[in-house]
Protein backbone atom coordinates (compact mmCIF):
# COMPACT_ATOMS: atom_id res chain seq x y z
CA UNK A 1 0.00 0.00 0.00
CA UNK A 2 1.43 3.54 -1.17
CA UNK A 3 1.21 6.05 1.50
CA UNK A 4 2.89 9.41 1.99
CA UNK A 5 3.97 11.16 5.74
CA UNK A 6 4.34 14.45 5.84
CA UNK A 7 6.73 15.86 8.70
CA UNK A 8 6.68 19.39 9.78
CA UNK A 9 8.64 21.34 12.31
CA UNK A 10 5.96 22.12 15.13
CA UNK A 11 4.22 25.89 15.78
CA UNK A 12 6.61 28.30 17.74
CA UNK A 13 9.76 26.24 16.37
CA UNK A 14 12.00 28.47 14.33
CA UNK A 15 12.04 27.53 10.86
CA UNK A 16 14.92 29.32 9.81
CA UNK A 17 14.83 27.36 6.10
CA UNK A 18 10.87 28.03 6.07
CA UNK A 19 12.03 31.83 6.63
CA UNK A 20 14.99 31.98 3.97
CA UNK A 21 12.04 30.41 1.28
CA UNK A 22 9.64 33.17 1.99
CA UNK A 23 12.19 36.11 2.12
CA UNK A 24 12.75 34.76 -2.06
CA UNK A 25 9.62 34.46 -2.64
CA UNK A 26 9.11 37.99 -1.71
CA UNK A 27 11.80 39.38 -3.31
CA UNK A 28 10.52 37.28 -6.55
CA UNK A 29 7.14 39.66 -5.86
CA UNK A 30 4.86 36.78 -4.72
CA UNK A 31 2.86 38.36 -1.85
CA UNK A 32 3.37 35.11 0.53
CA UNK A 33 3.48 34.83 4.78
CA UNK A 34 4.15 32.00 6.96
CA UNK A 35 6.11 29.37 4.68
CA UNK A 36 7.34 26.45 6.35
CA UNK A 37 9.22 23.95 4.79
CA UNK A 38 9.08 20.42 6.05
CA UNK A 39 9.92 16.42 4.97
CA UNK A 40 7.91 13.94 2.56
CA UNK A 41 8.62 10.48 2.55
CA UNK A 42 7.25 8.24 0.30
CA UNK A 43 6.89 4.38 0.94
CA UNK A 44 5.42 1.00 0.42
CA UNK A 45 3.87 -0.53 3.13
CA UNK A 46 2.72 -4.11 3.42
CA UNK A 47 -0.39 -4.22 5.39
CA UNK A 48 -3.76 -5.90 4.90
CA UNK A 49 -6.19 -3.46 5.63
CA UNK A 50 -6.10 0.34 5.67
CA UNK A 51 -6.13 0.66 9.64
CA UNK A 52 -3.15 -1.49 9.86
CA UNK A 53 -0.89 0.68 7.70
CA UNK A 54 -2.21 3.61 9.29
CA UNK A 55 -0.93 1.58 12.88
CA UNK A 56 2.11 0.40 11.38
CA UNK A 57 3.16 4.16 9.83
CA UNK A 58 2.20 6.03 13.53
CA UNK A 59 4.69 3.32 14.69
CA UNK A 60 7.31 4.34 12.45
CA UNK A 61 6.81 7.98 13.09
CA UNK A 62 6.96 8.19 16.55
CA UNK A 63 9.99 5.50 16.44
CA UNK A 64 12.46 7.28 13.50
CA UNK A 65 10.47 9.50 10.98
CA UNK A 66 9.38 12.60 13.58
CA UNK A 67 11.09 13.93 16.28
CA UNK A 68 7.73 14.61 18.47
CA UNK A 69 10.03 17.40 20.34
CA UNK A 70 10.42 19.33 17.29
CA UNK A 71 7.78 17.98 14.55
CA UNK A 72 4.43 17.28 13.77
CA UNK A 73 3.20 14.43 11.18
CA UNK A 74 0.58 13.47 9.01
CA UNK A 75 0.00 10.13 7.43
CA UNK A 76 -1.49 9.80 3.89
CA UNK A 77 -2.77 6.80 2.28
CA UNK A 78 -2.63 5.83 -1.51
CA UNK A 79 -1.78 9.23 -2.59
CA UNK A 80 1.69 8.28 -4.68
CA UNK A 81 3.46 11.06 -6.60
CA UNK A 82 3.73 8.19 -9.58
CA UNK B 1 47.09 -0.41 35.67
CA UNK B 2 43.76 0.02 34.74
CA UNK B 3 43.10 2.32 37.96
CA UNK B 4 45.97 4.71 36.79
CA UNK B 5 44.67 4.97 33.51
CA UNK B 6 41.30 4.46 33.06
CA UNK B 7 39.78 2.90 29.64
CA UNK B 8 37.08 5.06 28.07
CA UNK B 9 35.76 3.52 25.41
CA UNK B 10 35.04 5.87 22.16
CA UNK B 11 32.22 5.40 19.84
CA UNK B 12 32.82 5.06 15.82
CA UNK B 13 30.05 5.21 13.41
CA UNK B 14 30.17 5.48 10.02
CA UNK B 15 30.70 9.34 9.17
CA UNK B 16 32.47 9.67 12.97
CA UNK B 17 35.32 12.14 12.34
CA UNK B 18 36.43 13.52 15.51
CA UNK B 19 36.50 9.93 17.17
CA UNK B 20 41.14 9.94 16.68
CA UNK B 21 40.97 13.42 18.50
CA UNK B 22 38.88 12.43 21.08
CA UNK B 23 41.16 9.36 21.48
CA UNK B 24 44.46 11.21 21.23
CA UNK B 25 43.35 14.08 23.26
CA UNK B 26 41.96 11.60 26.07
CA UNK B 27 45.24 9.85 25.76
CA UNK B 28 47.12 13.01 26.58
CA UNK B 29 45.48 13.97 29.25
CA UNK B 30 46.03 10.19 31.30
CA UNK B 31 42.93 8.15 29.92
CA UNK B 32 43.37 4.54 27.81
CA UNK B 33 41.01 5.04 24.92
CA UNK B 34 39.76 2.53 22.60
CA UNK B 35 37.75 2.83 19.65
CA UNK B 36 34.63 0.99 19.77
CA UNK B 37 32.43 -0.11 16.52
CA UNK B 38 29.20 0.87 16.23
CA UNK B 39 28.30 -2.61 15.61
CA UNK B 40 29.51 -4.05 18.39
CA UNK B 41 26.30 -5.22 20.75
CA UNK B 42 28.68 -4.84 23.99
CA UNK B 43 31.17 -2.40 25.44
CA UNK B 44 34.68 -3.49 26.58
CA UNK B 45 34.24 -5.06 30.28
CA UNK B 46 37.25 -2.71 31.27
CA UNK B 47 35.14 0.46 29.95
CA UNK B 48 35.15 3.41 32.78
CA UNK B 49 34.07 6.30 30.60
CA UNK B 50 32.30 6.40 27.24
CA UNK B 51 32.96 9.44 24.55
CA UNK B 52 30.47 9.50 21.67
CA UNK B 53 32.82 11.85 19.28
CA UNK B 54 31.62 14.36 16.28
CA UNK B 55 30.98 13.85 13.28
CA UNK B 56 28.41 13.12 10.79
CA UNK B 57 27.22 9.55 11.93
CA UNK B 58 25.16 7.92 9.12
CA UNK B 59 25.32 10.95 7.05
CA UNK B 60 23.26 12.75 9.49
CA UNK B 61 20.11 11.62 6.96
CA UNK B 62 16.94 12.31 8.12
CA UNK B 63 18.09 14.22 11.29
CA UNK B 64 21.60 14.82 13.36
CA UNK B 65 21.63 11.41 15.42
CA UNK B 66 18.27 10.07 14.39
CA UNK B 67 19.25 6.92 12.71
CA UNK B 68 23.07 6.33 14.99
CA UNK B 69 20.66 6.10 17.89
CA UNK B 70 19.47 2.27 17.10
CA UNK B 71 23.27 1.58 16.73
CA UNK B 72 23.83 -1.46 18.77
CA UNK B 73 26.63 0.07 20.66
CA UNK B 74 24.36 2.78 21.53
CA UNK B 75 22.06 0.49 23.31
CA UNK B 76 24.93 -0.72 24.98
CA UNK B 77 25.72 2.86 26.36
CA UNK B 78 22.20 2.95 27.14
CA UNK B 79 23.03 -0.02 29.46
CA UNK B 80 26.08 1.47 31.05
CA UNK B 81 24.47 4.88 32.01
CA UNK B 82 21.68 3.17 33.26
CA UNK B 83 24.21 2.05 36.09
CA UNK B 84 25.59 5.37 36.23
CA UNK B 85 28.37 5.37 33.83
CA UNK B 86 30.14 8.66 32.99
CA UNK B 87 29.07 9.46 29.27
CA UNK B 88 30.40 12.19 27.62
CA UNK B 89 28.87 13.23 23.82
CA UNK B 90 29.99 16.06 21.54
CA UNK B 91 28.64 17.64 18.61
CA UNK B 92 27.00 14.68 16.89
CA UNK B 93 27.49 12.32 20.20
CA UNK B 94 25.08 15.28 21.74
CA UNK B 95 22.81 14.90 18.77
CA UNK B 96 22.75 10.97 18.88
CA UNK B 97 21.87 11.32 23.12
CA UNK B 98 18.90 13.84 22.49
CA UNK B 99 17.32 11.59 19.85
CA UNK B 100 18.40 8.08 22.12
CA UNK B 101 16.22 10.41 25.12
CA UNK B 102 19.31 10.07 27.62
CA UNK B 103 19.57 13.60 27.21
CA UNK B 104 16.41 16.42 26.83
CA UNK B 105 15.58 18.54 24.09
CA UNK B 106 16.77 18.51 20.49
CA UNK B 107 19.33 20.08 18.51
CA UNK B 108 17.83 21.83 15.02
CA UNK B 109 20.22 23.46 12.05
CA UNK B 110 21.67 26.68 13.30
CA UNK B 111 19.48 30.42 13.38
CA UNK B 112 21.84 31.24 10.87
CA UNK B 113 21.65 28.36 8.10
CA UNK B 114 25.19 28.56 8.01
CA UNK B 115 27.63 26.34 9.73
CA UNK B 116 30.17 28.16 12.25
CA UNK B 117 33.49 27.68 12.75
CA UNK B 118 34.96 29.12 15.26
CA UNK B 119 36.05 29.68 18.96
CA UNK B 120 33.06 30.13 21.46
CA UNK B 121 33.46 31.84 25.20
CA UNK B 122 31.26 29.75 28.09
CA UNK B 123 30.06 29.87 31.33
CA UNK B 124 30.07 27.46 33.24
CA UNK B 125 27.19 26.89 35.43
CA UNK B 126 28.21 23.92 37.77
CA UNK B 127 31.23 22.63 38.54
CA UNK B 128 29.85 19.68 41.39
CA UNK B 129 29.36 17.33 37.90
CA UNK B 130 32.06 14.24 36.35
CA UNK B 131 32.20 16.71 33.42
CA UNK B 132 33.28 19.64 35.10
CA UNK B 133 35.27 19.01 38.45
CA UNK B 134 37.95 20.66 37.22
CA UNK B 135 36.33 24.08 36.43
CA UNK B 136 34.87 26.58 38.90
CA UNK B 137 31.12 27.73 38.65
CA UNK B 138 30.88 31.32 36.91
CA UNK B 139 34.27 30.82 35.00
CA UNK B 140 34.47 31.46 31.21
CA UNK B 141 36.34 28.87 29.26
CA UNK B 142 37.05 29.16 25.16
CA UNK B 143 36.12 26.14 22.97
CA UNK B 144 35.34 26.01 19.37
CA UNK B 145 32.38 24.78 17.51
CA UNK B 146 31.99 23.87 14.66
CA UNK B 147 28.53 22.70 13.26
CA UNK B 148 25.07 23.54 10.80
CA UNK B 149 22.86 21.76 13.21
CA UNK B 150 23.42 22.79 16.45
CA UNK B 151 20.63 24.88 17.93
CA UNK B 152 19.64 23.51 21.53
CA UNK B 153 15.82 23.58 21.44
CA UNK B 154 13.69 22.63 25.02
CA UNK B 155 10.11 23.84 25.41
CA UNK B 156 9.59 27.13 26.63
CA UNK B 157 7.38 26.56 28.98
CA UNK B 158 9.52 23.83 30.63
CA UNK B 159 12.82 25.41 30.54
CA UNK B 160 13.23 27.05 33.85
CA UNK B 161 12.24 23.21 35.28
CA UNK B 162 15.27 21.99 33.52
CA UNK B 163 17.28 24.92 35.37
CA UNK B 164 15.89 24.57 38.54
CA UNK B 165 16.88 20.41 38.38
CA UNK B 166 20.78 22.47 37.29
CA UNK B 167 20.46 20.40 34.25
CA UNK B 168 22.12 23.27 31.98
CA UNK B 169 25.86 22.73 32.55
CA UNK B 170 27.42 25.38 29.59
CA UNK B 171 26.27 28.37 28.41
CA UNK B 172 27.15 30.15 25.17
CA UNK B 173 28.66 33.93 27.18
CA UNK B 174 26.44 36.77 26.73
CA UNK B 175 26.36 37.57 22.99
CA UNK B 176 28.65 34.43 21.75
CA UNK B 177 25.59 32.41 21.17
CA UNK B 178 26.75 30.93 17.43
CA UNK B 179 23.66 29.22 16.56
CA UNK B 180 20.39 31.03 18.46
CA UNK B 181 20.00 27.92 20.94
CA UNK B 182 17.69 28.62 23.58
CA UNK B 183 18.65 29.99 26.80
CA UNK B 184 22.01 30.04 24.96
CA UNK B 185 22.47 26.46 26.67
CA UNK B 186 26.18 24.72 24.86
CA UNK B 187 25.62 21.86 27.50
CA UNK B 188 23.09 19.88 29.10
CA UNK B 189 23.34 17.06 31.90
CA UNK B 190 20.88 14.03 32.77
CA UNK B 191 18.95 14.41 35.69
CA UNK B 192 21.09 11.77 37.37
CA UNK B 193 23.92 13.39 36.52
CA UNK B 194 25.90 11.27 34.39
CA UNK B 195 25.11 11.49 31.12
CA UNK B 196 26.48 15.05 29.47
CA UNK B 197 26.32 16.27 25.69
CA UNK B 198 28.06 19.61 24.52
CA UNK B 199 28.15 21.28 20.96
CA UNK B 200 31.75 23.03 21.38
CA UNK B 201 34.74 20.40 20.58
CA UNK B 202 37.07 20.12 23.73
CA UNK B 203 38.61 17.55 22.37
CA UNK B 204 40.14 20.51 20.20
CA UNK B 205 41.43 22.72 22.44
CA UNK B 206 43.30 20.69 25.10
CA UNK B 207 46.54 22.52 24.48
CA UNK B 208 47.46 26.64 24.36
CA UNK B 209 49.24 25.70 21.14
CA UNK B 210 45.92 25.13 19.44
CA UNK B 211 44.63 28.21 20.18
CA UNK B 212 42.65 27.45 23.86
CA UNK B 213 43.30 24.55 26.51
CA UNK B 214 39.99 24.86 28.32
CA UNK B 215 38.58 21.40 26.84
CA UNK B 216 41.30 19.94 28.96
CA UNK B 217 39.13 21.08 31.96
CA UNK B 218 36.25 18.77 30.86
CA UNK B 219 37.99 15.64 29.38
CA UNK B 220 40.46 16.02 32.41
CA UNK B 221 37.34 15.67 34.60
CA UNK B 222 35.97 12.77 32.43
CA UNK B 223 39.27 11.14 33.10
CA UNK B 224 39.09 11.87 36.84
CA UNK B 225 35.76 10.31 36.92
CA UNK B 226 36.74 7.24 35.23
CA UNK B 227 39.57 6.54 37.61
CA UNK B 228 37.31 6.94 40.58
CA UNK B 229 35.04 4.24 39.19
CA UNK B 230 38.27 2.57 38.60
CA UNK B 231 38.99 2.60 41.79
CA UNK B 232 34.73 1.94 42.87
CA UNK B 233 34.06 -1.62 44.22
CA UNK B 234 32.43 -3.18 41.99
Amino acid sequence: MKATVLVRPKDGILDPQGQAVEDSLRKLGFSVGHARVGRLVELEVDAASEDEARAELDRMCRRLLANPLIESYEIELGRSSS
Amino acid sequence: MSASRPTVAVLVFPGSNDDRDAAWALSALGADPILVWHGEQELPRRTRAVVLPGGFSYGDYLRAGAIARFAPAVEAVRSFADEGGVVLGICNGFQVLCEAGLLPGALLPNASLSFVCRDVRLVVERSDTPFTSRCCAGDPITIPVKHGEGRFHYPVELLPELEERGQILLRYAPGDNPNGSTADVAAVISERGNVMGLMPHPEHAVDPLLGSGDGALILASVVDAARDRSLAPA
